[in-house]
């Protein structure tokens, strides 16, 4: 953690009462981060152009514990998630919302880093805040800070994604290794001593966005695999789109630091959160040129094509390394670490 | 340096798993039936079914998942010990959190928090210490739920809070030792065990002599096996090799972490804080000087000591088969609650619970199995 330097003491309740000490956390705090111009009248709602064509519009509550962790914190991570949310809809990101629920007691240069990295989300993915709200509840009745942000986009008429246009032979392909947010978070919450993880947490519209330009079409449908990771993920594909899927173990990109750790904690990383990586759906003859693509940029440099769709009735199935076959089912309960 | 990779060469793989096809399926064609093989430890049966072996073996062998998960173990009347302790005034349980979820006779401890008990997941019974230092005006006990791989990190606890002094710190101890219950295994005339595949992180703690008996007083073979694929494999191959030839032997398919004689901090450990005592195991039933109880020198903080709640026997729910599970009688899928009115959201017995639990491994990877 760094020290932005310009505010100390903790929240109190009057923080949220709407009296003086909120609008000096405003004018002190956010307005220092929060520069856009949308914002600034501090008007109860901002003013925005209407482009022309379809609005995308998603929200996410961010509760995440702990709000420090390798790769992230709650704030990029606030960002991100909607953002991605838009990505894999086809929306390029325009604006978000940010509401703070704010735990009496938390050291106000802890928020301060964290609306710190939630404006340097923003700025590096593009989009601008343009409305916020903030409560404090007393101790105790929060974990110290939570986040909603709610975001705006804009979808380009050629874009159709969804599960309407997936056909028995369409391949899948993962832009990068799964399970890293999910192991370093759950590490890190922990302090389980494992070492080398990372969230992934990124904004993907800067990856998403040039590849739909560039394969109008060959690209039909996309999903950030986060909660309930890519089994999860992949199984609620089969099940929408009405086909089976069969992911090849082999072919599933993931990091040694993962495997070994999720192999200790006893968890399986196909069910680990990502909070960077994208599932997509596409067209085979096109799949050695996405890949190409998507490995070109930062985000996708480990893209790997793992998996088909077959004819079928909602069902998905690995294909382990050991050449046997084993179906995936939705993330039923918590994963837990085991005893022993 | 040994990487991920050496334990997942593909073709070496594929040639053992080749070997060992034929070689169970020549001694099935000898039999008459498919070799009965118990993996005991439930690290093993979330390995046989996450890699798919089960499935690639299940033509050749009859592989039975045993008594290797600690939470599943655990007697219906020490569950609701557990709960009863949580209702008690001023009381925080500490507890690993596959226990958390475990339906007792009056609900479950996730149940009890709900209803405004204080309960505390750790991940180290030390975590439990320092809950108990900061926080003087509660009573903190941790559950001690485990084998003789989780044992020594309680006695570890058990020893700092002796030496703090911590008058508000207790643990109910309701280990379980892996080496009895096996020789109640090996002796159920209603279970005719070709072979046992050893539990390779409790092997670690106790080393392959621990288990010489099983091959001396049962003629059971054996062999110590590690988790990954090849591991697993080998083990097999060796356990068959020795059903082909009538031997029986306690073979250690897993030196690189295993030894002759175990782990000696452990052990001490085990021996200076714990003392043997008779232990009820759910499906096995009372095994005597299979459990381990705090000897007179730390029994200040036996949390049985501080609150003598009577055990009253109590029959498992109704229709879970969870104690046939576990002695290898029954595979989850043949149970009549499997995935109809139990699941892991809403579990009627342990096994369904815990990740290691064979109800919860066959519901994750192979529900249509059996």
């Amino acid at each position: 953690m760094t020290a932005c330097g310009s505010i100390t003491g903790t929240v109190s309740l009057a923080h949220g009462d709407g009296g003086e000490l909120t609008h000096r956390l405003i004018s002190d705090l956010f307005l220092k981060y929060f520069r856009d111009e949308a914002l600034q009248p501090l008007n109860d709602a901002a003013l925005l152009p209407a482009p022309p064509g379809r609005l995308a519009l998603t929200t996410d509550s961010f509760v995440v514990k702990p709000l420090f962790f390798p790769g992230g914190n709650i704030g990029t991570l606030a960002v991100n998630g909607t953002v991605n949310d838009l990505a894999v809809s086809g929306a390029r990101p325009l604006y978000l919302t940010v509401g703070l629920i704010l735990e009496e007691g938390l050291p106000l240069p802890v928020l301060e880093e964290i609306i710190a990295a939630l404006a340097a989300a923003a700025r590096e993915a593009g989009v601008a805040i343009v409305a916020g709200d903030t409560k404090v509840v007393e101790r105790g009745h929060g974990d110290q800070i939570y986040i909603n942000t709610t975001g705006l986009g804009l979808v380009a008429g050629n874009i159709d994604l969804g599960c309407h246009r997936v056909r028995p032979g369409d391949v899948i392909i993962c832009s990068g290794a799964v399970g890293d947010h999910g192991l370093a978070v759950l590490a890190a919450r922990e302090n389980f001593g494992l070492e080398g993880l990372k969230s992934d947490c990124a904004a993907l519209h800067t990856l998403i966005l040039p590849l739909l330009e560039s394969f109008p079409g060959a690209v039909k449908w996309l999903r950030d695999p986060t909660r309930g990771g890519l089994a999860t993920t992949v199984k609620e594909l089969a099940l929408s789109a009405q086909v089976d899927v069969i992911l090849s173990e082999e072919a599933i990109p993931v990091h040694d630091s993962v495997r070994g750790g999720a192999e200790i904690l006893g968890l399986d990383y196909l069910y680990l959160a990502n909070e960077g990586k994208f599932c997509a759906v596409g067209d085979r003859v096109a799949a050695e040129d996405v890949l190409a693509f998507l490995r070109r940029h930062p985000l996708g440099s480990e893209a790997a094509l793992i998996g088909e769709i077959k004819e079928g009735s909602g069902r998905a199935f690995l294909r382990t390394a050991l050449g046997a076959t084993r179906e995936l089912y939705l993330l039923s309960g918590q994963q837990l670490p085991r005893i022993c | 340096m040994e990487t991920w990779s050496t334990y997942h060469h593909k073709e070496l793989t594929a040639r053992l798993l080749v070997r060992v096809k034929s070689l169970a399926a020549a001694i099935a064609g000898k039999l008459g039936r498919r070799p009965v093989i118990m993996e005991v430890c439930g690290t093993h049966t979330v390995a046989l079914a996450r890699t798919g072996l089960r499935s690639l073996l299940a033509g050749c062998i009859d592989l039975r998942s045993g008594p290797g998960c600690p939470v599943c173990v655990t007697a219906p009347e020490e569950i609701d010990y557990m709960l009863c302790l949580a209702r008690q005034p001023g009381v925080i349980i500490a507890t690993f959190g596959d226990m958390v979820r475990v339906p007792g006779s009056s609900g479950s401890l996730e149940k009890a928090r709900i209803e405004g008990c204080q309960l505390q997941v750790c991940y180290s019974p030390r975590e439990a210490v320092t809950l108990a230092r900061s926080n003087p005006d509660r009573k903190v006990v941790f559950l001690g739920i485990g084998f003789e791989t989780t044992a020594p990190a309680v006695g570890l606890a058990v020893k700092e809070a002796a030496a703090l002094s911590l008058k508000n710190f207790s643990i109910y101890s309701a280990h379980k030792l892996v080496p009895p219950a096996l020789a109640t295994l090996a002796s159920d005339p209603d279970l005719k065990l070709d072979g046992l595949l050893l539990p390779g992180h409790v092997s670690a703690i106790l080393g392959r002599r621990a288990f010489t008996f099983l091959a001396r007083e049962y003629n059971l073979p054996a062999a110590i096996a590690g988790f990954e694929p090849l591991d697993i494999l080998g083990a097999l191959l060796e356990l068959l090799l020795q059903i082909e030839k009538g031997e029986a032997q306690v073979n250690n398919a897993y030196p690189r972490v295993v030894s002759e004689t175990g782990n000696p901090k452990a052990q001490e450990i085990l021996r200076e804080v714990f003392s043997l005592a008779p232990a009820n195991w759910r499906g096995l039933g009372l095994i005597p000087l299979s459990g381990l109880k705090l000897n007179t020198a730390y029994q200040d903080f036996e949390a049985t000591g501080r609150w003598p709640l009577e055990l009253k026997p109590v029959p498992p729910p109704a229709g879970c088969l969870c104690g046939n599970v576990l002695k290898g009688l029954c595979l989850p899928p043949q149970c009549a609650l499997f995935g109809r009115r139990c699941t892991p959201l809403r579990p009627v017995g342990p096994c369904m619970v815990s990740s290691e639990g064979s109800c919860a491994a066959y519901y994750r990877y192979a529900r249509e199995a059996g």
